[in-house]
């Protein structure tokens, strides 16, 4: 919009109109997230504003009450056994993939991709009806498995994308000047992919953490997850609990988000790709 | 020193470098195999498999042949015209005593309910009473005990059981269905659901891809082309809620669209509207709530396409004598294409699968096909079903998945 100056009217208008255009759209994006975190703190349990008063009473009830208490408990549990489980397994395989000449590398990345393309109520449904055989139905365990599936593409991904333009040089110096395999991948590529790997972790554990549909399917009254219970929650009736909940899931989600962008700024710098 | 020896031991005996040089290269990509051999095995094994076997259940039953075994040999040279002879009938017989003593007249009559509804009870209640009996005639006592064995449809249902492929379950999830003869016909309009559901989930997700586009599309190229120092902060307003849970933009969609909610509010304080205006619970809720959730991952691959377009073409064209509309439209526009082409594809097919945001914000009539999928897993436990609807749903998710791979690349999916 360098030529302003000598803009036509139509073009003038065009430009406000544009920026009202993007302006409703950001809101549109956004307010449903704002609107939820002060209704929270209201005093009584209705959700409409102007609130009559404040209080930290659905956060209470959320923090002490066995039900909501079991659930988070369960949903960190959970999270984080996929987070440990997924991030080896996907940085594994990203190392391989990156491999110069790995054979059939497109086809193995669109496999090991496909979960989080396929319709997770597929997924679901298949693997409640391969659980059912091997009596994995209702257990921690057949929920892990099926959360890890769904959290390692996200470390592929990442840790393939930090991969890019890595310097294999590096690691065959370290090797010529006589360090053993182990040394040089924990002194030379593991700092190197560090930042990746972080990142993917947390998209692993934020996965796991909100993901309902397949605790749906395949986890018991035991094995409740928090999403699977304000799911059931919003389905029953309402309560302004579940908006205390959603506020906490919010704040995870801003915290996992200024992690992963200050891990990108550091891994940029670390490879020396300057951010233009 | 090494090159020159390697160049001299080339030049006199070529084959035993190559073979050497071949042999490294082998051991490295098996070294690289073997780093992605774990996860290979895990997501061959605990997600290829059981979805291929789902896929596999929705032309495999082999219920009636593993539970009424002398029945289906019986029926082998059965020509479908008339009514089986009395070897049929005391087979019949023979089934349901044994089915009766081993307890498993549920599952034959639950199968055979699927196809043919209330026969499921009749089939229990004919074991019970076969199972005191002492012997023949069989046939003319079989049809005393339930005329339904005196009908010639539930005898080509057995029939079609003798084989353990059926291709029952995927006829159904068209509309379509087998008659007394066996032949395949239109299911009768009150079970004809399903091709509605598949046409219902498609003009969703177009409905859902075509929004997303028109309102991601004027925001890339906003934050495209604004200086960074604006731009960042708007970008998190994208990202933001990309990165909050589905489940929690859900609950949001609901607490701002119920009766009593905060837009109907907003709109009866600045009377536009006297009554509160239904928002929720039908087509306009899911398709507001979708759109917020897959707004991002439209938008995103659309603003890294424009943020590569150099201004300078514009400029050039505009210097030409280009007017801005035909500027952009000529110049800009075409060069955004593949990042429209991934973000929409993207879209459209995390759109087919949707089941909580219209469990959630939809009404009956707005379920699409995987709502279906979940009925019939946990609340018909008709699990043939399940697999056929979900069988169509997953070659329409793959076909679109190798299109996504050929035109944009699997390496080219990146977070936030």
């Amino acid at each position: 919009m360098a030529a302003f100056a000598y803009a036509s009217p139509i073009e003038k208008a065009w430009y406000y109109l544009h920026r009202l255009i993007c302006g409703a759209v950001l809101l549109y994006l956004v307010a449903p997230i704002l609107v939820i975190i002060p209704l929270s703190f209201n005093s009584v349990p209705f959700f409409s504003y102007p609130m009559p008063g404040l209080s930290l009473r659905w956060y209470e009830e959320f923090l002490l009450t066995d039900r909501w208490q079991g659930a988070l408990h369960n949903s960190i549990f959970v999270a984080v056994s996929v987070t440990l489980l997924s991030t080896v397994l996907g940085t594994l395989a990203a190392l391989g993939l990156s491999r110069p000449n790995f054979p059939w590398r497109a086809a193995v990345m669109s496999l090991l991709i496909s979960p989080i393309i396929i319709p997770v109520v597929i997924t679901a449904v298949a693997l409640y009806f391969f659980y059912a055989d091997l009596g994995l139905v209702n257990t921690y365990t057949g929920l892990i498995l099926a959360h890890t599936t769904l959290a390692t593409p996200f470390v592929v991904i990442t840790v393939t994308t930090t991969l890019i333009g890595f310097d294999h040089t590096l690691t065959r110096a370290a090797a010529g000047l006589g360090a053993p395999s182990v040394t040089v991948f924990f002194k030379v590529t593991l700092p190197l992919i560090l930042p990746g790997m972080i990142s993917g972790a947390l998209f692993a554990f934020l996965t796991s953490f909100d993901e309902v549909v397949i605790a749906l399917f395949v986890a018991g009254p035991e094995q409740r997850t928090l999403p699977k219970a304000m799911f059931s929650g919003i389905r029953e009736e309402i309560s302004p609990t579940i908006t205390a909940a959603a506020t906490v899931l919010i704040l995870l989600s801003i915290t996992m988000l200024t992690t992963v962008e200050l891990l990108r700024r550091r891994s940029e710098r670390l490879r020396g790709i300057r951010n233009t | 020193m090494v090159t020159m020896a390697a160049q001299i031991a080339g030049r006199f005996d070529s084959v035993p470098l190559r073979a050497q040089l071949q042999r490294v290269e082998r051991r490295r990509k098996l070294k690289a195999f073997t780093l992605v051999l774990p996860l290979l095995l895990f997501i061959l094994i605990a997600f290829a498999f059981p979805i291929t076997r789902m896929m596999f259940n929705a032309v495999h039953d082999d219920t009636l042949l593993a539970l009424m075994p002398r029945t289906m040999a019986a029926l082998s040279g059965w020509d479908g015209k008339d009514l089986p002879d009395e070897n049929a009938y005391a087979a019949l017989a023979e089934d349901l005593k044994q089915a009766w003593a081993q307890r498993t007249t549920g599952a034959i009559g639950q199968r055979m309910n699927y196809q043919l509804s209330g026969v499921g009870s009749e089939v229990t209640s004919s074991a019970r009473k076969a199972s005191t009996l002492s012997g023949g005639p069989y046939k003319a006592t079989m049809i005393e005990i339930n005329p339904i064995w005196g009908q010639r449809d539930i005898w080509s249902l057995l029939k079609r059981g003798s084989s353990a492929y059926t291709a029952y379950y995927l006829l159904r999830s068209i509309d379509y269905q087998y008659d007394s003869d066996s032949k395949i016909v239109a299911s009768p309009p009150d079970q004809s659901i399903f091709r509605d559901a598949f046409l219902r989930t498609l003009g969703i997700s177009v409905g859902v891809t075509v929004a997303t586009l028109l309102l991601g599309f004027p925001v890339a190229y906003l934050l495209a082309t604004l200086p960074p120092r604006i731009s960042n902060p708007l970008m998190i307003m994208v990202v933001l809620p990309f990165w909050t849970s589905v489940l929690v933009r859900t609950t949001a969609w609901v607490v701002l669209l119920q009766q009593h909610g905060l837009v109907n509010d907003a709109l009866i304080a600045l009377h536009i509207i006297s009554q509160p205006a239904e928002l929720i619970f039908n087509r306009l809720g899911t398709v507001v709530a979708m759109t917020h959730i897959q707004l991002p991952f439209t938008l995103l691959p659309i603003y890294s396409v424009m943020k590569t377009i150099s201004p300078s073409h514009v400029r050039a064209a505009r210097s030409l004598g280009a007017g801005p509309f035909y500027a952009f439209w000529k110049v800009y526009f075409p060069q955004t294409l593949s990042g429209i082409a991934a973000g929409c594809l993207l879209t459209f097919i995390l759109c087919l699968g949707y089941y909580i945001t219209p469990a959630l914000v939809g009404g009956p009539s707005d379920q699409m096909i995987a709502y279906f999928i979940a009925y019939y897993t946990n609340e018909q436990l008709n699990w043939g079903m399940a697999s056929a609807l979900g069988f169509i749903l997953l070659i329409a998710t793959l076909v679109l998945y190798y299109v996504f791979n050929k035109l944009v690349g699997v390496d080219r999916i990146k977070m936030g």
